[in-house]
């Protein structure tokens, strides 16, 4: 268990390198924090997505407390007041490294709902007594992050 | 002397004529067609589901997802073709048998006799089981009718002459399976499933001058046809997931990385999504034996 969380962490610091890299790359618009800090918020959502994924695909071991803590977690990221991350203007082309499309703006509503959407789903996880149980929540969680995925950003840069 | 010559290029160009009627001819299917078998509807919807159907058929941005009143656009350097309207209505297949509903879906000839244009996968589902095929057009029976009418393709000569495609289909329709020789059950259950429905390929295997797929190439990779950015490869030499990775991205749309799938890939993992789990972890088999 304990090897696998730091493998886990190091692949993923690894992963981290290389998108910053990939994103390093890529110089469309002008700099701004707020792009960054949205990009880290992101990645907590994948970690702890991974954490429950792991479980569900039986790559870990079933832990309550870790499901929970996950769980809560992705639940609390997904209600953050979004007025600090997406400031209006720093749209793909607009902001370096950004992929979020303008609909996140002309269709805020939309955009909200995605999110409490996943808030939804994360909260639902909570408590999943099983392997099972974990893996039967994914599927929510999973199809929250596409459809917000799908809908509010746009191809890689 | 030059009447002579007149005459010789005259019979030159009626047997050129004649010879390119007879390659380009839409070819007949037997007549006996999955004669006594009971369609299956539920089976009929798994197909729907594996073949991607909805993918190209439902109108753009449409929740609907089994509305498949056509409309959705796919660019190409050929011109742009739009998917028409297949729900089991007069603008759709409404009028169709099963032996023109066959012959249009696996040899790519419409019930007029004319050529369909390869943006409609055939060459794919070619290898489509006659049993299969007959569920699938009995379940499209169970689906909701559209009365919108089917948008023209945009193509420019010399493209637009459909008859031409006799002659590509010679050259790219085949019948024979790209992966061949010993393989277990499950791979052979992931290559129907990624070779005869889900059309993979068409994406994710670049394609020759005329827009037939490079076999010798299979499922490494292309240019995106949109413009931006490349089709992964997803043979072992280009994706490195487990098996079980790859079976759980087309579940849960979810990649070892858990960040989710894009693009068209999202609408791809709708329709995988509803397959039984053996036919993900099939597809999966299949993918990993590929060299």
């Amino acid at each position: 268990m304990q090897k696998t969380f730091t493998t886990r962490t190091v692949t993923a610091i690894m992963c981290g390198v290389l998108a910053t890299a990939g994103f390093a790359a890529s110089h469309a618009g002008e700099e701004n924090k707020s792009v960054t800090a949205r990009h880290a918020m992101m990645q907590m959502i994948a970690y702890h997505t991974g954490i429950l994924g792991g479980v569900a695909k039986g790559e870990m071991e079933y832990d309550s407390a870790m499901v929970d803590a996950a769980a809560m977690n992705i639940a609390s990221l997904a209600a953050m007041d979004r007025a600090t991350l997406w400031i209006e203007g720093t749209e793909q082309g607009a902001a370096t490294d950004s992929r979020a499309k303008p609909e996140i703006w002309s269709d805020a509503e939309g955009f909200g709902a995605a999110f409490e959407k996943l808030e939804t789903a994360a909260s639902a996880m909570v408590g999943a007594s099983d392997a099972a149980a974990v893996g039967a929540g994914m599927g929510d969680i999973g199809g929250a992050c596409k459809a917000c995925h799908e809908n509010y950003r746009g191809p890689e840069n | 002397m030059l009447r002579r010559f007149l005459i010789a290029i005259c019979l030159l160009a009626v047997i050129g004529l004649g010879v390119f009627w007879v390659l380009t001819r839409p070819a007949p299917l037997n007549a006996e067609f999955a004669s006594g078998h009971v369609a299956d509807v539920e089976n009929g919807a798994r197909i729907f589901h594996a073949g991607g159907c909805a993918s190209c058929h439902v109108a753009p941005e449409s929740e609907d997802k089994l509305t498949l009143a056509g409309g959705e656009g796919f660019a190409s350097d050929f011109g742009t073709f739009y998917a028409p309207n297949i729900s089991p209505g007069p603008e759709g297949i409404g009028g169709w048998d099963l032996p023109g509903f066959a012959r249009a879906v696996t040899r790519g000839v419409s019930p007029e006799g004319q050529h369909y244009y390869p943006a409609f996968p055939y060459t794919t589902y070619i290898h489509m089981t006659d049993t299969d095929v007959t569920d699938l057009f009995a379940y499209l029976q169970t689906l909701p009718v559209s009365d919108t009418p089917s948008k023209p393709h945009d193509v420019g000569f010399p493209f637009n002459i459909r008859r031409g495609l006799g002659l590509w289909k010679l050259l790219y329709l085949d019948e024979a399976y790209v992966m061949t020789g010993e393989m277990s059950e499950e791979v052979t259950r992931g290559r129907y499933l990624v070779e005869a429905l889900g059309h993979c390929a068409e994406c994710h295997t670049p394609r020759g001058p005329i827009g037939g797929l490079q076999r010798d190439a299979w499922l490494t990779g292309a240019p995106n046809p949109s413009g931006k950015g490349r089709i992964p490869n997803i043979t072992p030499q280009g994706l490195d997931w487990s098996a079980d990775d790859i079976a759980y991205y087309l579940q849960s749309g979810l990649t070892p990385d858990f960040d989710s799938a894009g693009g068209t890939m999202a609408s791809v993992v709708d329709n995988m999504s509803q397959l039984p789990e053996g036919d993900r972890a099939a597809i999966a088999a299949y993918l990993k034996a590929l060299p």
